[in-house]
């Protein structure tokens, strides 16, 4: 009867399978049903901004489409002596239409950001080009500049042909492709990206390693005191969640400025002189500081949830079995927190990494961090293909780190709580 | 090799933990060399503090606790030496069952070809060969118990603690433990102190056992005198089934003592009464009154069956005697038992021995 290779039939006679399925169907329905709202929304605010700002990060249409004849008319041209008429006339019809439409002044932001110079000499062309005679195009442009003569500024125009470009990223690692097509890096005292990248790392590097000392002994603490003590101190510890982000940062700003309250307190009792108060502001003191006590929440929860689960036994064990109890600590204890370091480490290092409001406003210039360079793209510069490169690069380290704790720790033993 | 009659020593050790209350109080105790000792008692009566002081995990708050003749108090837990058996077996859940009777030894520093001797000697003590390389979590709750007992004798203490390790298992199993554990004992020799507040479980395993109630040990003896001899009645009901009768003491003489019950006097055997007038407790135990007793028995009453439950090898009759109408009766399930039917009058007889007049309370 219950051969393996015979269908499994209900009392019915229907497969069983069958009428599983059918069974089941309504349950799935709903299910998908009730989770179709948030998935919706999933889609809408998170996945498709992140993959618009990622295609904005390599997307360079915009000059391929300002000047298609001249592409078209440039792809026959070696690129080593000026093009000749054929191309200078394709550019000239496709700048007519630009200024036709008042887009030239786009397509100069744009091939500046390719080559310095070309917004002034876009600007003459337009004026001079209402004057122009029908044929002879090469001359009558190069005489407008000499910059038009010189073939580099064609080669420029040239880069900016295909529909995608990589540029930005090198951008965001100081580097770019020079005029042999070569990628080489900008001049040292132009690598601000790079300072920046690494001052990040640096910066969330510390702030997790602060955060791990600080809030070990507070989960310990919070998982073995009696329950009206541990209560106690589980509000201090969650009492800044409750307070703005920027009410915490400003009180840092009355903190830590040179006339502030914990200056005060060092001229008070001696410890430095009040001529020559230390600056704990406006620089990397003034992140670790305030970033630190920001993210300590986000490393003592995951914790003190793991640290909850040891049993104290344990540690009776260890020390009954004859370990010191720095040993039953080291051997038996630490080990079952590491889940928890994992998390605490892995949430506060990605939140410190991507962090903008604290280090903006008590970073100074040696605290801020790629966030700031970020938001100053999308805001002052308005260069959001290179924000979003950057933002993007930001995404695949932070994936990156993740990645590598899978590796060393296992991601199965992390543990949020 | 002489064995210390006062290998473990209590010495008027008093605990409070809030300064208020004594959880125990003048606990003197003197635990031989190789004994096996339970302690027993209901939840609450101070045992477990008890157990933990020796171990070192609480400081008695008066007295002193002498190990081999050496004051411990002082000596924190990891130098005592003292093997010990946690409720929850506590192995380390991050290391294999290797590691774990590993941990003793290497704290130690015993080189790694005697340690893998003794680990492969406590493991199959516990007859877990092969399982060394299995993680805590693999294991059933036996076996970690088993893992538990292994890696609490596999540095060779002279004393080891066991804290209600039986709590977990189901009852089969507790019970197969019971003797697995004794066996060890009584094997390799080694001191066991034991806690726990199942009876059947300390009368199994003890050689002795100390009753615990209220922070003071009631009595202590071996497990049969427990039963057949309780010196108060706490002992004589929270060991075993137990018969009482609650009356007044209305004469004592040539060791023996008539107990006024609902106007009839019984025989009892006075154990803690002095005197006439004074209240007292009979206990009597369910399988020491017999039912159509010969005329031999001193005491010889007669009551009404109320309730008879089957339990298969007996039959447990439940009596309204002497106004007591929770007198229990065990009656073997063989041949000559009679008819013993609801609401039927019967005669049941006791010797005066067995009626053991206790302090009332």
């Amino acid at each position: 009867m219950s051969s393996e290779t015979k269908q499994i039939l209900t009392t019915d006679g229907i497969p069983l399978e069958v009428s599983l399925k059918k069974a089941e169907r309504k349950n799935k329905i709903k299910a998908f049903l009730l989770v179709a709202p948030l998935l919706l929304f999933l889609i809408i605010t998170y996945v498709f901004p992140i993959g618009d700002m990622l295609f904005r990060s390599v997307d360079d249409k915009m000059v391929t489409q300002m000047l298609p004849k001249t592409f078209k008319a440039m792809e026959t041209w070696d690129g080593q002596e000026l093009p000749d008429e054929e191309v200078f006339a394709a550019f000239h019809e496709d700048f007519i239409k630009l200024v036709e439409d008042k887009r030239e002044g786009k397509l100069s932001t744009q091939l500046n950001y390719t080559k310095n110079g070309f917004k002034s000499i876009i600007k003459k062309l337009r004026r001079k080009s209402k004057s122009f005679e029908e044929g002879n195009y090469k001359e009558q442009i190069m005489s407008v500049h000499k910059r038009w003569a010189n073939v580099e500024y064609w080669r420029a125009i040239q880069r900016r042909a295909p529909e995608f470009t990589g540029q930005k990223y090198l951008k965001g690692m100081d580097m770019y492709v020079n005029e042999e097509g070569k990628i080489v890096s900008v001049e040292e005292d132009r690598r601000i990206h790079r300072v920046l990248w690494l001052r990040t790392l640096e910066i969330a590097f510390f702030v997790t390693v602060f955060c791990f000392l600080m809030a070990y002994p507070i989960a310990h603490l919070l998982a073995t005191l009696p329950m009206k003590y541990s209560n106690l101190l589980m509000i201090c510890v969650l009492l800044p969640f409750w307070t703005s982000l920027l009410v915490r940062t400003a009180s840092w700003m009355i903190l830590l400025q040179q006339q502030g309250i914990v200056n005060d307190f060092f001229v008070g009792i001696g410890l430095v002189a009040d001529d020559n108060r230390p600056e704990m502001m406006y620089n990397k003191t003034g992140s670790y500081v305030a970033m630190t006590q920001i993210l300590l929440p986000f490393m003592v929860l995951p914790l003190y949830s793991v640290m909850k689960t040891i049993s104290p036994s344990l540690m009776r064990a260890g020390k009954s079995l004859g370990g010191t109890p720095f040993v039953a600590f080291w051997k038996v204890y630490f080990p079952l927190t590491i889940p928890g370091i994992g998390a605490g480490c892995l949430l506060v290092f990605i939140l410190a990494i991507g962090y903008y409001i604290t280090p903006a406003l008590v970073g100074g210039a040696s605290g801020t961090l790629i966030s700031n360079q970020i938001a100053f793209h999308m805001k002052s510069t308005l260069d959001w293909s290179f924000a979003s490169a950057m933002g993007l690069m930001l995404l695949s380290g932070v994936l990156v780190i993740y990645w590598l704790y899978n590796k060393l720790v296992g991601i199965d033993n992390i543990k949020l709580g | 090799m002489a064995l210390k009659k006062d290998f473990v020593k209590f010495d008027k050790v008093d605990k409070s933990y809030d300064g208020k209350v004594l959880v125990v109080k003048d606990l003197q105790l003197d635990i031989e060399e190789g004994e096996f000792v339970t302690m027993l008692g209901p939840s609450g009566s101070g045992k477990t503090t008890c157990l933990m002081m020796l171990a070192g995990f609480e400081t008695p708050t008066n007295g002193e606790i002498y190990l081999d003749g050496k004051a411990i108090s002082s000596i924190p837990p990891h130098k005592r030496g003292i093997g010990m058996v946690f409720q929850n077996y506590a192995l380390f859940p991050h290391m294999t069952v290797y590691e774990n009777l590993a941990f003793p030894l290497r704290v130690r520093k015993i080189p790694k070809d005697e340690a893998d001797k003794k680990i492969d000697k406590a493991l199959s003590m516990v007859s877990l060969q092969g399982f060394a390389s299995r993680m805590p979590g693999q294991l059933s709750g036996g076996q970690q118990q088993r893992v538990a007992v292994a890696r609490s004798l596999v540095f060779d203490p002279q004393l080891v603690l066991m804290d209600e390790p039986l709590g977990a298992l189901d009852k089969n199993l507790r019970e197969s433990m019971q003797y697995e554990i004794k066996h060890i004992h009584e094997n390799i020799g080694v001191t066991v102190v034991y806690v726990t507040h199942d009876q059947s479980e300390a009368l199994t395993m003890s050689n002795r056992i100390a009753v615990f109630n209220d922070g003071k040990v009631q009595q202590l003896s071996s497990p049969d005198e427990l039963y057949e001899k309780p010196v108060n009645s706490f002992v004589a009901e929270f060991i075993g089934e137990n018969n009482t009768f609650v009356g007044e003491v209305s004469d004592i003489s040539g060791g023996k003592c008539k107990v006024k019950i609902a106007n009839t006097d019984i025989l009892a055997n006075p154990i803690s009464v002095k005197g006439k007038g004074e209240k007292t407790k009979i206990s009597l135990r369910p399988e020491r009154a017999l039912i159509n007793p010969s005329d031999q028995m001193d005491n010889i009453h007669s009551g009404k069956i109320e309730e008879v439950i089957y339990h298969g090898d007996h039959t447990r009759v439940r009596i309204n005697l002497l106004g007591n109408n929770q007198f229990i009766l065990k009656v073997p399930n063989s041949s000559a038992n009679l008819d013993i039917k609801l609401g039927k009058d019967i005669k049941i007889g006791w010797n005066s021995e067995d009626a053991r007049a206790l302090d009332p309370s």
